[in-house]
């Protein structure tokens, strides 16, 4: 019996390998239906930018001869989506941001190029905060995305497009980056499950830049098992990447199981403090629990340095951006301004003209911070900032296996909230920004609900233990129901 | 009052290596369509990152060695920031406080009066595109860029306040190109841009301690251009100062056809280059094992070489420099050197080598790899002159011919019959004809004038178109007078 195509973007990728494998489902099919459910959705959720739909039809068909000739793979025919920061060659990349509208790469993402090789299926691009700065979305140069849970909250950001598509299923899994948060935040905001890879784990070749020293790019999922299944295929060392790491990566997916006797929680009095809502702080302490009735023991621990953690990553970040970002002056690609009468003029225009103003604001604290006479008492302050606090954690894991804490402070906030406060947005990252600075893995788990919106249970590892992270996360998912839940947008498409 | 120039170097060399310094595209862009050896990388594209290209870095490690450096165990890349559409990602990779190499020398003169000039550091960096300027035929000016150099592999040299005249200047350049050359880390071509020198040039009194205000001059394209733009800044210096004006710290451009340097304008604010490490890129290690297996690969340098020459070959020190000033050169010679098997003298081959060979290559314009004539046919050549086989003059000859065509010395002297003739049964005839057609000088050598014997000489050269052995001519020509005497009544 074929089984009903509408509700097949309700499946898992481990689930839609299945029937794809079985051949009860083909790749085109399968991209049919969630083309059909974005068409549904995305008016009101917003998640994509584009919608590659001859691409998709056409990289489907190739998938389902690939199958027919009996090849397989985890990802090999399933649909998915790209946060607008990854090059896909010949495909408008934008940043969300004006000045790269326009802009198709000449070349692929590694990440993209592995995804590609292993069959799956691009959907589309989706919406982010203009080069990734943002906690919200709202710095999207081309519109706001919403909140499946709530449309009239945030999902998050910068990666906000990637995890609100997955929330509402529309790809089966996605990608975004995370350079403070901007994967684990908006994955907590929306319900699903969201990983922040080890610093080299995954090649950045082809991820357009924001602070070259924090980026990753991971994935979004609906199951901690996809994330695993995701991760295997895209991490791993890149020649063109020299800060990609030469390790070997495990097939995590199969490390997934077991109990957690043994295992050691740490919990981190500075993660639970002044700021946090009470509804989330209840149910990241209610996640311990579970871990520990589950076979682990929580430890208290302590990261004095936390504090810290926020003003240095608001140094070293826009500094690097405002390297990464020089780039931009409408001479090789992307937006000109046409007004420039001189060369000078046309860099001013262009660039005031091409970026929105929270881009404008990171630009100059970067150029104020690495101009003579102050590289030393900001950018060089802040790296022996960064050291201390990769010290700290490297102190921490001596105790414990895991750290277990909030990823946000507070659950999705209303659109328009926080943007006159540019503080207040900074602060969504408070959690997730220390093991972006320590380059460790983290990932986002959904862990209850507060006020009817999803939480998120941060559960931090040591550099390159993503399998021990995934195996404590998978762990706690299949004890618990959350991450079944349904945002309520689709009840009522579902009915339609 | 008398003023001391002191005078700083800085040389930017492109590396010799096939592929650009963060990417694969290739630096052999001479003459190439614009953006025709571009990628996404060397072109500045959003999200590709650099990867570094291994020989440039033992290309640049050779240099570091070769003039005396330290070389650091671990160099780091910075981004040195500042917009022009020529530097397509906004900054260029380089390297700021930590170089690849520190502290070296470069030895200036020869054994009797050596200058010392001091290295501060190398470090490596890429080069920029190139702005084409243009005008339509309406009049409006624009500009076209071309990528083709953005990426090329780059060294930057820079030189201890050590020089002290603009010809030292034009030294130290011309000892730096050399040794870049010997180690084949950079063609070191001026007029090619694969070395581009800028320098620092300010005066003070003598005695005085202090550095007086610098003056950047750029746009030197040639050695000629270092000497004549510091010799002709020197003396606007010393005038600033007698009038009274004063030198303003400036850059000032060289006006080759002019002869003089220009103020260059907008730069009167000191840029800020906002450097800091390059997060794209790891440092840069230099294991011990590494650098001694770069430092065993160097080879020989041109001073080192020149004082073997003398040893060795018992060469004079201007003959050792002369064969020693290109790597190809004294590569040829040795060669020549081996061939001969000690069967000529080695000097032999040196004149030889220095006088009509050089002769014949810079007549044309020619590499001394590229002349037909090959070391092993050079050195069949001297064998045969040092037997004796042929003269002098039929040698040139033959040398010449070899030359144009690449035969055999020893098959040009057989087809133009210039072997020596010294087989006693074939001059005599010859003498014999000699003296009979010159009774008059036979009869002045019996009274007693000894030197006719030399025109008689000539005479049976010219009868043999030059082939005869000199030697054997003598001998015969001595028997002949002396028996005829001896016969007479």
């Amino acid at each position: 019996m074929r089984p009903d195509t509408a509700s097949l973007p309700d499946a898992s990728i481990a689930e839609l390998r299945a029937l794809l494998d079985r051949r009860e489902v083909s790749s085109v099919e399968a991209t049919r239906a969630y083309l059909d459910h974005i068409g549904a959705v995305d008016g009101a959720v917003r998640a994509y930018l584009q919608v590659t739909e001859d691409v998709a039809l056409q990289q489907a068909a190739e998938a389902d001869a690939r199958l027919a000739a009996g090849e397989t793979g985890p990802v090999l025919g399933v649909p998915m989506a790209l946060k607008d920061l990854i090059s896909t060659e010949g495909i408008e990349t934008t940043c969300g941001s004006r000045i790269l509208r326009g802009y198709r790469p000449p070349y692929d993402a590694t990440t993209y190029a592995r995804l590609r090789k292993g069959g799956a299926v691009l959907l589309g691009k989706l919406n982010m905060d203009e080069f990734a700065m943002g906690s919200s979305n709202e710095n999207s140069a081309f519109g706001i995305t919403a909140n499946p849970w709530d449309l009239s909250t945030v999902p998050g950001g910068s990666s906000g497009g990637s995890a609100a598509a997955v929330a509402a299923r529309e790809a089966a899994f996605t990608l975004g980056s995370d350079t403070g948060g901007s994967v684990r935040q908006p994955a907590a905001l929306c319900g699903v499950v969201g990983v922040k890879p080890t610093y080299g784990r995954v090649s950045r070749f082809g991820l357009i830049a924001f602070a070259s020293s924090l980026d990753q790019i991971g994935p979004f999922t609906r199951t901690v098992e996809d994330s695993a299944l995701v991760l295997s295929l895209i991490a791993g060392h890149d020649p063109l990447d020299s800060t990609s790491v030469p390790l070997a990566v495990p097939d995590y997916a199969s490390a997934l199981g077991g109990d957690l006797r043994g295992l050691r929680v740490g919990v981190p009095d500075e993660y639970f403090v002044e700021g946090i809502e009470p509804g989330v702080e209840g149910a990241v302490r209610a996640a311990i629990e579970q871990l520990e009735s589950l076979g682990a023991q929580a430890v208290r621990v302590s990261l004095p340095s936390t504090g810290y953690a926020l003003a240095t990553y608001y140094i070293i970040a826009p500094s690097e951006a405002s390297s990464n970002l020089a780039r931009y002056d409408g001479v090789k690609y992307g937006y000109r301004s046409p007004e420039g009468e001189d060369l000078i003029e046309t860099y001013l225009r262009t660039r005031d003209e091409g970026f929105g103003p929270e881009v404008k604001r990171r630009i100059m604290i970067g150029t104020y911070a690495l101009s003579s006479g102050y590289y030393d008492a900001y950018y060089l302050k802040a790296q022996k900032v960064r050291t201390l606090i990769k010290a700290e954690f490297d102190r921490v894991f001596e105790q414990c296996d895991v750290i277990a804490a909030p990823t946000s402070p507070s659950v999705a906030f209303k659109l328009g909230s926080r943007t006159a406060d540019p503080l207040s947005m900074y602060l969504s990252d408070v959690l997730t920004i220390p093991p972006s600075m320590a380059g460790i893995p983290a990932i986002n788990v959904p862990c209850g609900f507060s006020d009817g919106l999803p939480v998120g249970l941060q559960l931090i590892c040591k550099a390159f233990d993503e399998a021990t992270m995934l195996r404590v996360a998978h762990a706690y998912e299949r004890s618990t129901e959350w991450h079944l839940r349904r945002p309520p947008l689709l009840i009522s498409v579902a009915g339609s | 009052m008398s003023y001391e120039p002191v005078i700083g170097l800085e040389v930017h060399a492109q590396l010799q290596t096939r592929s650009k310094m963060f990417c694969r595209c290739s630096t052999q862009y001479a003459g190439a369509e614009p953006n025709t050896h571009i990628c996404p990388i060397c072109a500045g594209f959003p999200g590709v990152l650099p990867v570094v290209n291994r020989r440039a870095v033992e290309l640049a490690t050779r240099v570091g060695l070769a003039l005396n450096c330290e070389i650091s165990p671990s160099s780091r890349f910075d981004r040195k920031h500042y917009p022009y559409p020529d530097l397509p990602k906004g900054y260029q990779t380089s390297q700021y406080d930590l170089p690849l190499a520190l502290r070296g020398h470069v030895t200036l003169g020869d054994n009797g009066q050596q200058r010392r000039i001091g290295i501060v550091r190398v470090h490596m960096e890429e080069d920029t595109g190139r702005l084409l300027h243009r005008s339509s035929p309406s009049g409006e000016v624009y500009s076209l860029v071309d990528l083709n150099r953005s990426g090329v592999p780059l060294l930057e040299i820079v030189s201890e306040p050590d020089i002290r005249s603009a010809v030292e200047a034009r030294e130290y350049v011309t000892k730096l190109r050399q040794v870049l050359r010997y180690i084949e880390a950079s063609t070191g071509n001026m007029e090619e841009g694969a070395l581009r020198c800028d320098a620092n040039v300010s005066v003070r009194p003598v005695g005085q301690a202090e550095y007086g205000a610098k003056v950047e001059i750029k746009n030197l394209n040639s050695t000629r251009a270092i000497e004549r733009a510091i010799e002709y800044e020197i003396r606007r210096q010393i005038e600033a100062l007698e009038s009274g004006d004063g030198v303003r710290q400036e850059t000032r451009g060289w006006d080759d056809a002019a002869g003089v340097t220009l103020g260059q304008r907008g730069k009167e604010y000191a840029s800020d280059y906002r450097y800091f490490p390059e997060p794209d890129l790891p440092p840069l290690t230099m294991s011990e094992s590494r650098r001694g297996e770069i430092h065993r690969g160097l080879a020989e340098l041109p001073d080192a070489r020149r004082e073997r020459f003398v040893a060795l070959y018992g060469l004079t020190p201007q003959d050792a420099a002369d064969l020693t000033l290109t790597r190809e050169t004294a590569d040829y010679y040795e060669a020549v050197v081996a061939e001969l098997r000690e069967a000529a003298p080695a000097r032999l081959a040196a004149n030889w080598v220095r006088g009509p060979l050089f002769g014949l290559v810079n007549r044309d314009n020619l590499a001394i790899t590229d002349a037909r004539v090959s070391p092993k046919l050079l050195a069949e050549l001297l064998r045969m002159l040092h037997d004796g086989e042929v003269n002098a003059t039929a040698a040139r000859e033959m040398l010449e011919e070899t030359y144009r065509t690449g035969r055999s010395p020893r098959e040009v002297a057989v087809e133009r019959g210039l072997m020596q003739v010294s087989d006693a049964s074939a001059l005599g005839p010859v003498v014999r004809a000699v003296l009979e057609r010159n009774p008059k000088a036979v009869a002045d050598f019996r009274k007693g004038k000894q030197q006719v014997v030399g025109f008689l000489i000539g005479q049976v050269m010219r009868e043999t178109k030059g082939t005869a052995s000199q030697d054997t001519a003598r001998t015969l020509l001595l028997e002949e007078l002396s028996g005829s005497q001896a016969g007479a009544p």
